[in-house]
């Protein structure tokens, strides 16, 4: 198992966001991390990349509770904007460097110069859009055992999203896998082999696409549509 | 360049028919070699696991061979081919003559259309090509 949750709770000053999570993910799997917002997904990440601590219940990563060695197997990929304005992208790559010991400055370089960024540019001088491809090439450039990534394609244009989405296709291998929050689920459901529902901190739905696909002959966009309407009381 | 696929309809059959069509019209021949699992998982956008799926059930048909060390291979079997050819056939044939149907065609009006959008005379033509 790459990442292991049981009975995980979370609560924010009394208010509860994550109710006994019990949730596990294979090696090879892309995953996606559905659910209205407050549903509890970006706490969720937060607990499995090691930066928010659970009030109860356990997290492992490839058997490790977190910690240094379950930071070293997994690659995160913040909801928000995290890098020093003031640096260019090539010292960002360099830090990473420096940080990660699996982190593959090549491919950084690649990913960067097929999307035409300008690796001398300073990270202020980059388009909202532009700066969220850096931050996930960045993630991507290293072989991690899980990648956690929040919403890694919200602000990007459509033509660089299908991009992206080759990009975490062709990055990640089969001994690895990557849990990706979203609410642009029809642009991803294809990429994803298994799809989790949560709603109101809990999980609502762990299955696999193909089988809600059957199932509901719907695609996954259109059953979470459904799932989680609003009623408007 | 993603594979055109519907979202209402589970991706692994959607592939198989996919590459069953590239077999029938030709694209790919009788013993050729497919790309791995990796590759056609990353030209079609989706998931390899469901690439991997969709490959392993074309191969239980028989349509698509494994060589252990060598990797897929599109059977030589072209009878089997022209088989599956005349199946699909059927089945457009099938729910074209239920469309017309739907819409209230006769079976004579529904092959007197056929006819003339073939370019065929109606009565008495001969079949030959009437050209433009």
């Amino acid at each position: 198992m790459i990442l292991e949750c049981k009975s995980l709770a979370k609560a924010y000053s009394g208010s509860p966001a994550l109710l006994g999570i019990d949730l596990q993910i294979g090696s090879g799997h892309i995953v996606g991390l559905l659910g209205p917002n407050g549903s509890g997904k970006t706490t969720l990440i937060k607990l499995a990349a090691g930066l928010l601590s659970p009030d109860s219940g356990t997290i492992l990563v490839q058997g490790n509770p977190v910690g240094p060695a379950s930071k070293s197997l997994v690659s995160y990929l913040p909801d928000h904007a995290y890098l020093d304005g003031h640096r260019k992208v090539r010292e960002a790559i360099g830090f990473f460097h420096d940080f990660y010991t699996d982190f593959e400055p090549d491919r950084a370089y690649g990913m960067l110069e097929k999307l035409s960024i300008d690796p001398n540019q300073k990270l202020k001088a980059l388009s909202k859009g532009t700066k969220e491809k850096v931050q996930l090439i960045l993630a991507m450039s290293r072989r991690a055992k899980l990648y956690l990534l929040d919403e890694p394609i919200a602000g990007v244009d459509p033509a660089a999203r299908d991009y992206i989405l080759q990009t975490i296709l062709s990055n990640y291998d089969e001994s690895a896998s990557i849990l990706i929050s979203t609410h642009l689920i029809s642009d991803i459901e294809n990429i994803l082999d298994e799809v989790v529902f949560l709603q109101n901190g809990k999980i609502h739905t762990h299955a696999s696409v193909d089988l809600l696909r059957q199932e509901s002959h719907k695609s996954i966009d259109a059953l979470f549509r459904e799932v989680f309407q609003c009623s408007g009381n | 360049m993603p594979w055109n696929l519907n979202s209402d309809r589970p991706i692994f059959i959607q592939i198989i028919e996919k590459i069953q069509m590239d077999i029938i019209s030709g694209a790919y021949r009788p013993g050729d070699k497919l790309p791995s699992v990796r590759e056609l998982a990353q030209e079609a956008s989706v998931n390899p696991n469901t690439m991997q799926k969709a490959l392993s059930e074309l191969e239980r048909t028989g349509l698509v061979y494994s060589q252990r060390t060598s990797g897929r291979f599109i059977t030589e079997d072209t009878i089997m081919i022209d088989q599956l050819k005349s199946e699909l056939a059927k089945e457009v044939v099938t729910e074209f003559l239920e469309t017309m149907q739907k819409l209230g065609f006769q079976r004579e009006e529904t092959i007197s259309l056929l006819e003339k959008a073939i370019g065929v005379e109606p009565e008495g033509g001969d079949g030959n090509d009437t050209g433009m």
